[in-house]
């Protein structure tokens, strides 16, 4: 098991730059994901890891040796992918101890861990069938099987589950994960899904245009979208932006949306520009009759337990997820309050989001999650 | 909206059916007169109107393998009564088996230079092909494009140039000028086939293999040639096809020793119109092709339709 390192890693094909100097760090042990929507650079910079892609630039740290321009076979990582790539031609069996076989590992030892590997994944009764006939779940499991038997030090995953159909991703991502805490093998997968990479990472990089935007757990970039883009892109619905014309000092407390002062946590950082942008998710907007910020409902998407309500407001359409006992008549005018502690800052002219104080910020949740 | 294929009626199937027949039938006629004339006598094989009902004999057979000379009827008589079937059927003409033909030679140069220049072409349009299919190899299209130009004449337009070369390098009248040349006419095919085929096969087996712990040459061969297996059968039958049949250039180039059976059975007709015996040289030079052919056959189906249906 081992830890990986990335620096300053840049990919080049021709004169298109596919990853720009990327940076993170995947701790030992650690579910990794690698979120992004497609073309942003996630899976060159698995393929990276993997050693079937050369950087251009930078450095692969593999528990601290530089491995950027060693040869895929050297590495000793394992990887699945997204379309299984099972060997057509042998059977289950001879898949899964393929891998061994090209370590010379004494023919009794293969069996064993085969068995042993067949055993966890539960795929014991098919082991002597051929790899064409079976079930896409069953592929999954081993291809999975390939890449636990040799143990290697991290797996590395290219959306291993876009190929399974709805029902059987949500199993498969609980196996998958079962499988990893279990383990405790660092695991490196890459998603274009922001549900399926909230729901199974330790931690996630979201990349954009081959440039690393963010990277934390899951409650910080949920939380703490650090550019425009973050935001958007995860969570669904999106998080709402209130555009206004108006720079942000230092030390602020509040900002004026069309005449209406909001309160906002205590900025720590002043925009560059004079256009500013106000990020609020959907479950922080309140309905509040008494709120002086106005807004029409325009839609309302029942969920079950919420609903998301659609308003128009002077800054644009604004979503928010309230309770479903909730009355709402499309075309009443109702006035929107937000939770302070959990809004966004950010500069329109950089996309980046501007350094708050929230001191308040899991006492707020908390109060939320108790008040449905 | 029905995207499913509708059942063909009785009435189209049977029409589809009588067309086949047909077809099949156009096509296997020659074949089963030429081997209908290699079991007939000289004078049955010359006969009007030609003769559907005749006595079969083995004398073509005997022609095709021996050489004959007319003996005296005191030599005859000397020789006393002949001793084998093929003596039996020569007597008759008072002539006796003075040794082998040539026709076993010419067959076996057949052989040699077909099955060669055909492993040839496979050999080196399989590694060719890999590489334009996998790797980033500069001019890639053009190089192809140039690779395909050798086939936009007939090969026959250079036959003068290549005459000329052949006799420079004294590659003349040699087994291996004539699996060099029909493996240059060939490999044009079997590049842009193979490659088509080796395109279909998903890169991430060999990235698999990469990974799994394998050498890129390893890759190629324990992952891609397995799986290639019905893409190189197909393309061997057209590149043996072509250079077991090929008559123009074996004229030009063969004489003597590297002579293949092409040129060489219609010159087994000599004085005698000896049709029974070409007949004969005819068809047992197409029992290895066919062999072939029904050997691959199932990979030639499967390599025609290849890539039309998404496994």
């Amino acid at each position: 098991m081992a830890e990986i390192v990335i620096r300053n890693l840049r990919k080049e094909f021709g004169g298109f730059t596919a990853v720009k100097e990327s940076s993170f760090t995947i701790a030992d042990g650690e579910f990794f994901m690698l979120l992004g929507p497609s073309g942003c650079g996630k899976t060159t910079t698995l393929r990276m890891i993997a050693g079937l892609e050369l950087p251009t630039s930078g450095q692969i740290l593999l528990d601290g040796k530089d491995v950027a321009n060693m040869r895929a076979s050297a590495r000793d990582i394992a990887f699945v992918f997204q379309m299984f790539a099972l060997y057509p031609h042998l059977n289950v069996r001879r898949n899964i101890s393929y891998p061994l076989v090209s370590q010379g590992v004494p023919r009794a030892e293969i069996k064993a861990r085969v068995a042993e590997i067949a055993r966890i994944l539960g795929i014991e009764p098919i082991l002597d069938r051929p790899v064409g006939g079976l079930s896409a779940g069953d592929r999954q499991r081993v291809a999975l099987g390939r890449a636990i038997v040799r143990r290697p030090k991290a797996f590395l995953m290219d959306e291993p589950l876009g190929a399974l159909d709805a029902e059987f991703r949500e199993r498969m991502a609980e196996e998958l994960r079962a499988l990893h805490d279990r383990m405790g093998a660092t695991t490196v997968y890459v998603t274009h899904d922001q549900l399926e990479a909230m729901q199974m990472g330790d931690k996630i990089v979201v990349m954009n245009h081959g440039v690393v935007e963010q990277w934390g757990t899951p409650q910080d970039i949920y939380d703490e979208p650090a550019t425009l883009f973050v935001a958007e892109f995860i969570g669904s619905p999106p998080m709402n932006f209130l555009r206004f014309d108006e720079a942000i000092p230092e030390g602020a407390t509040t900002v004026r949306l069309s005449g209406v002062e909001i309160a906002v946590p205590r900025t720590k950082q002043a925009t560059t520009g004079s256009k500013s942008v106000l990020g609020v998710r959907p479950e922080h907007v309140r309905l509040d009759d008494a709120a002086p910020y106005r807004g029409v409902v325009v839609a309302a998407e029942y969920l079950g337990t919420t609903q998301i309500v659609t308003l128009d407001t002077p800054s644009g359409l604004v979503k928010a997820r309230v309770a479903s006992s909730l009355a709402v008549r499309t075309g009443e005018t109702v006035g929107l309050s937000f939770t302070t502690p959990t809004l966004s800052l950010f500069d329109a002219a950089s996309g980046r989001a501007l350094a708050v104080e929230r001191p308040m910020l899991r006492q707020a949740q908390r109060r939320e999650a108790a008040h449905g | 909206m029905n995207h499913s294929v509708t059942e063909p009626s009785r009435l189209q199937k049977w029409f589809a059916g009588t067309l086949v027949v047909i077809y099949a039938l156009v096509t296997i006629m020659p074949l089963t007169w030429i081997i209908a004339t290699g079991f007939k006598s000289p004078a049955d094989a010359i006969a009007y109107p030609p003769k559907l009902v005749y006595e079969p004999t083995l004398e073509g057979y005997v022609n095709l393998f021996t050489t004959r000379s007319r003996a005296t009827p005191e030599t005859l008589a000397q020789l006393g009564p002949p001793q084998t079937w093929y003596d039996r059927i020569v007597r008759q003409y008072d002539m006796v088996i003075s040794g082998p033909s040539r026709y076993g030679e010419r067959f076996l140069n057949s052989v040699i230079i077909g099955f060669g220049s055909t492993f040839l072409s496979i050999f080196l349009g399989t590694l060719a092909a890999y590489a334009f299919s996998r790797f980033r190899v500069p001019l890639k299209d053009d190089l192809m494009f140039f690779i395909l130009s050798t086939r936009m004449m007939p090969p026959i337009a250079v036959a003068i140039p290549i005459f000329l070369m052949f006799r420079q390098l004294g590659l003349s009248d040699t087994h291996l000028g004539m699996i060099l040349l029909y493996t240059a006419v060939n490999l044009s095919l079997s590049v842009w086939l193979l490659k088509g085929f080796i395109d279909e096969i998903p890169v991430e087996y060999e990235e698999a293999a990469l990974i799994d712990g394998y050498t890129r040459f390893q890759a190629f061969y324990k992952v891609v040639l397995p799986q290639a297996t019905t893409g190189i059968a197909s393309t061997a039958i057209f590149c043996l096809i072509f250079a077991w049949n090929e008559y123009a250039f074996a004229v030009l180039l063969t004489s003597g020793t590297a002579q293949t059976a092409p040129p060489f059975i219609p010159t087994i007709i000599g004085v005698g119109k000896d049709w029974p015996a070409v007949a004969a040289g005819a068809t047992l030079f197409l029992v290895p092709v066919m062999v072939f052919t029904i050997l691959l056959r199932k990979h030639l189906l499967r390599g025609i339709t290849f890539g039309a249906v998404r496994k």
